[in-house]
């Protein structure tokens, strides 16, 4: 039994409803009770969606569990059948309805229909959103492909040369409630073009039946988001031979690196390498004099595995920040984000509990947060920015305005996004450099929003928390009147640094002399 | 009885489970802490409910049951303590903590009241332990506070003390405003159920005259009539009339003259009634459809037709108690179609066929219908805002006629841009 407040990750059918919501002319029936309905609202509502989910619900009570649940599992795959009419059916069950053990899947296969069934078994006690997602569109594939297995020659990259046309890739794993795969499509099928690649499918977001059916059309798959086509890439690959990518343009330099790999799969020469540069403004950006103020900025980071391997990325070669952590619910991810993390000299976080991830944010002291919703909160709750990298979704995570994460626009997006809740470097100057004007008094402080930053609060939330500061160390009216001249973005830290200063050398008593000693000491 | 056509439907439903009660359960009485024995589901259900992530730290979490739990109960029970412990230590201001159990937990017949006896007596004098079930194969929605309230009652001591005891969730400022113009009419000795706190129950008893303020608590109703609690029968306090009525079968209970009580009451209501016309002039004769999922749907159509003037197509309730809505539907108009339980697509095909100006419904439901061009109200939104009393009545009308008003704004054509 696991004790959850906030959960990272929905139950794998809300993985399978993401599949079958992206997809056109699909329906799932989902053996489960009236509760579960519950998960039409994050598309309806958290995504602003218009239709409904293609869902039919068996909606069992407790007085059909006596009775035979079967028929009645039957009864909906019927009416749902007849309908909405699908080209192809997926059945699965929740949680519920796994410990009764109806099938029906099983049911609906016997049941003489002429479409393609797939028979969604997704464990629910063990198994996750992503998973579920992952698993659905697996079979899927699987399912209407299986046929053309036998009978079809590996597929080469380069038989676009041999048909005299431009090569054709598949963009694979954008859905919906992934974090802003809808722009994230656009983004890269214009970049695919403008080097003279075309676009086959795009799949699940916005594919049917028939365009999983026409996958082994392109040379290689685009595997855009791991999480959820990995495993059907793999399958492609094995069966068929169609090679994928690995590389996740997210940043410049990845956004670079996906555009060379492409091209060395498809083994089609790079016409314009020394324009790739210039086609964000992020590079520039963070060069020009104002982003000065980046260099070392402390920035601790959690979120799915590709989002936040990425942002590590980005984070140090694209922005000079100081990654000082990294972490991911994503236990599928786990392998690769360990190994970023220790590129970057740190243990990575692998967990879903976002108190932990809470704890660890608290002890690294950061000057940004690019995490999730619930790292939003608990940023808010430690008065340190934060700006959202990665699913769970949020309504605010669902712009309006076109707002990719990858590509050249997707740079500029994270420049915008990750530097904005940040004091521009301007502000900060200014701010340094009248700090000592009464505008800056306690209480005048950014539109930010810091919560306990002033002295009073810091000081106080300790003595609360430990009934006296740290191993007795005692803040004297001068260190205490030195600590309110510090600019409040920086007093946290400040304070932090002066009582770990005085444990090491033993000072009983912090005044002012103490804290312009720390400062030396840790300058 | 009116002439009131019963429906009875069974089918899919897009309801929300007894589990979403929590979310405002959980602000009522903030010194208790709701534990959903349940699934993953469970736990990304309530956190969908409750606004995806409002709160920093909220009074409710979710046990998530894993395959070892399934295999042996025995293990369950253990692994439940130790769950409880841990949240037992993070959170020692905890008073009460609810086990609730969950459609999985239901299934796989977890029993909760024997943990739950265990952890009394282990946690006695430090924390209480009630448990009832949300489950979505028992319980829709709203029932899901009756669970809660009908646990609470085997611990509430009696009293034959005169009492008048107001049941069912209030927003504060409505209980306070209740309070007061009940010791206005000359009842003095009034008392809420749920508490504010969870440790400060009422006591009941043979003199304990229950007057309920929500329509979904038919077991909390049984089991207080068991203790010899006298139930008041009147129609809701939602909009002039309902609470009119209500006030009035208080007052006969406690044998106040009904004239006093309109003295009392007399401005308060020609005051609403002038709040209530702006919104009246949107709402007349303006054609609604209640889908089911609150109960409170009988009440509000009510309203929406006696006092705003609304015609109303078809009032469907996940449950109906007859006995417990008789009031309320004696006021309903001649002819109304009341329809219990839900084919859920069967529902939409008539709500489309009608093609109403106002859809109250669920939120999964919600911006479908508009992308269809039919206006709608979530049904969620009454059981978070205070709407009940006479103040509130135009309040109340404002939740319906600002849809309406907001497509108004939005299909006109006023700014001329030749």
């Amino acid at each position: 039994m696991e004790l959850t407040l906030w959960t990272y990750e929905g139950p794998p059918h809300v993985g399978a409803m993401r599949i079958a919501s992206s997809m056109k002319d699909i329906h799932y029936v989902l053996h489960a009770p009236q509760g579960d309905t519950y998960a039409d609202l994050l598309f309806t509502m958290i995504e602003r969606r218009g239709q409904r989910p293609p869902v039919t619900y068996t909606t069992f009570q407790a007085r059909d569990l006596g009775g035979d649940t079967a028929e009645l599992v039957k009864k909906n795959i019927k009416e749902a059948v007849e309908r909405f009419k699908p080209k192809t059916l997926l059945v699965g069950e929740s949680c519920t309805a796994e410990l009764i053990q109806d099938q029906p899947g099983a049911l609906a296969k016997g049941m003489g229909f002429d479409m393609p069934i797939v028979n969604l078994e997704l464990p629910a006690y063990s198994k996750k959103e992503n998973w579920g997602a992952s698993e659905t569109f697996y079979q899927l594939t699987r399912t209407l492909l299986k046929e053309k297995v036998s009978s079809s020659e590996k597929i080469s990259p380069l038989r676009w040369k041999e048909l005299g046309r431009r090569p054709k890739v598949n963009i694979l794993g954008p859905s919906l409630l992934g974090f802003r795969c809808r722009d994230d499509v656009i983004e890269i099928q214009r970049i695919l073009s403008e080097q003279g690649i075309d676009t086959n499918v795009v799949a699940p977001l916005g594919a049917s039946p028939d365009d999983i059916e026409r996958l082994i059309d392109a040379e290689i798959n685009i595997c855009l988001y791991p999480e959820i086509a990995e495993a059907s890439c793999e399958w492609l690959k094995r069966n068929f031979g169609m090679e994928y990518t690995n590389t996740i343009p997210i940043g410049i330099k990845n956004t670079i690196e996906f555009i060379n790999e492409v091209h060395n799969k498809l083994n089609l020469p790079l016409t314009n390498k020394e324009e790739l540069e210039n086609k964000s403004k992020l590079p520039w950006y963070s060069k020009s004099v104002d982003s000065n103020y980046l260099t070392g900025k402390r920035v601790f980071i959690f979120g799915d595995g590709t989002h936040a391997i990425a942002a590590a990325k980005i984070a140090k070669e694209e922005l000079g920040f100081e990654v000082v952590g990294l972490g991911t619910y994503s236990r599928e991810m786990a392998r690769q984000v360990r190994a970023t993390a220790k590129d970057l000299n740190l243990e990575a976080l692998i967990t879903n509990n976002y108190l932990e991830v809470e704890d660890a944010m608290k002890k690294a002291a950061p000057e940004l947060v690019l995490g999730t919703q619930m790292e939003r909160h608990s940023a808010k709750r430690l008065g340190i920015p934060c700006s959202v990298i990665s699913t769970p979704m949020h309504v605010q995570d669902v712009p309006a305005r076109y707002s990719p994460q990858m590509g050249w626009e997707g740079a500029n997006v994270i420049f915008d996004d990750w530097v904005h809740p940040l004091m521009m470097g301007l502000e900060e100057h200014l701010i340094d450099m009248f700090k000592h004007d009464f505008e800056f008094v306690d209480g005048h402080q950014s539109h930010l929003g810091h919560t306990a930053t002033n002295t009073k609060d810091i000081l106080n939330s300790d003595e609360k928390k430990e009934n006296n500061p740290k191993e007795g160390i005692i803040w004297t009216e001068s260190g205490r009147a030195e600590l309110t001249k510090v600019p409040f973005f920086v007093r946290g830290k400040v304070k932090t640094n002066t009582e770990k200063y005085a444990i090491l050398r033993g000072i009983p008593e912090i005044n002012d002399e103490t804290l312009y000693d720390a400062k030396a000491y840790f300058s | 009885m009116s002439k009131v056509e019963f429906n009875k439907e069974t089918g899919p439903r897009e309801v929300f489970c007894g589990l979403t009660s929590i979310v405002w359960l959980h602000r009522r009485m903030p010194d208790a802490f709701f534990l959903v024995v349940g699934s993953r589901t469970c736990a990304h259900l309530i956190q969908s409910a409750a606004g995806v992530m409002i709160f920093a730290e909220p009074r409710f979490g979710t046990a998530i049951l894993e395959e070892k739990d399934l295999a042996g109960l025995a293990d369950a029970h253990e692994e439940l303590d130790r769950v409880v412990n841990d949240l037992i230590a993070r959170r020692p201001e905890i008073k009460t903590l609810f086990l609730v159990g969950s459609c999985p937990s239901e299934v796989i017949k977890l029993d909760l009241a024997t943990v739950a006896e265990k952890l009394n007596k282990r946690f006695l004098g430090q924390v209480r332990f009630v448990n009832y079930s949300g489950s979505g194969i028992e319980t829709t929605f709203t029932q899901g506070e009756d669970g809660a309230l009908k646990a609470l009652i085997p611990l509430m001591e009696s009293s034959n003390e005169e009492k008048l005891l107001l049941v069912g969730t209030l927003a504060n400022n409505v209980e306070d405003r209740f309070k007061k113009i009940f010791k206005n009419l000359g009842i003095s000795n009034i008392e809420s159920f749920p508490p504010r706190q969870s440790t400060e129950l009422p006591k009941i008893g043979k003199n304990t005259k229950v007057l309920l303020t929500q329509p979904y608590l038919s077991d909390t109703v049984r089991d207080l009539k068991h203790r010899g609690c006298e139930i008041i029968s009147a129609p809701f306090p939602l909009g002039i009339e309902g609470s009119t009525e209500w006030f009035l079968a208080a007052a006969k209970a406690f044998k106040i003259n009904e004239l006093k009580v309109h003295e009392i009451i007399s401005p308060l209501i020609d005051r609403a009634k002038l709040a209530l016309e702006s919104h009246k002039e949107i709402l007349k004769g303006k054609r609604l459809f209640l889908l089911p999922e609150s109960q409170l749907e009988i009440s509000l159509a009510r309203f929406l037709h006696n006092e705003c003037e609304m015609d109303l197509i078809e009032v469907g309730t996940p449950y109906l108690n007859k006995d417990l809505m008789k009031e309320e539907i004696n006021l309903l108009p001649d002819n109304t179609k009341i329809v219990e339980g839900q084919h859920v697509e069967k529902q939409l095909d008539r709500v489309r066929e009608s093609n109403p100006d106002l859809v109250v419904c669920g939120m999964g439901l919600a911006n479908p219908l508009e992308a269809e061009g039919i206006s709608t109200k979530w049904s969620i939104e009454m059981v978070f805002s205070p709407i009940h009393g006479i103040d509130q009545a135009a309040d109340l009308a404002g939740l319906f006629s600002k849809p309406l008003r907001r497509n108004q704004i939005l299909t006109t054509k006023t700014l001329v841009t030749h």
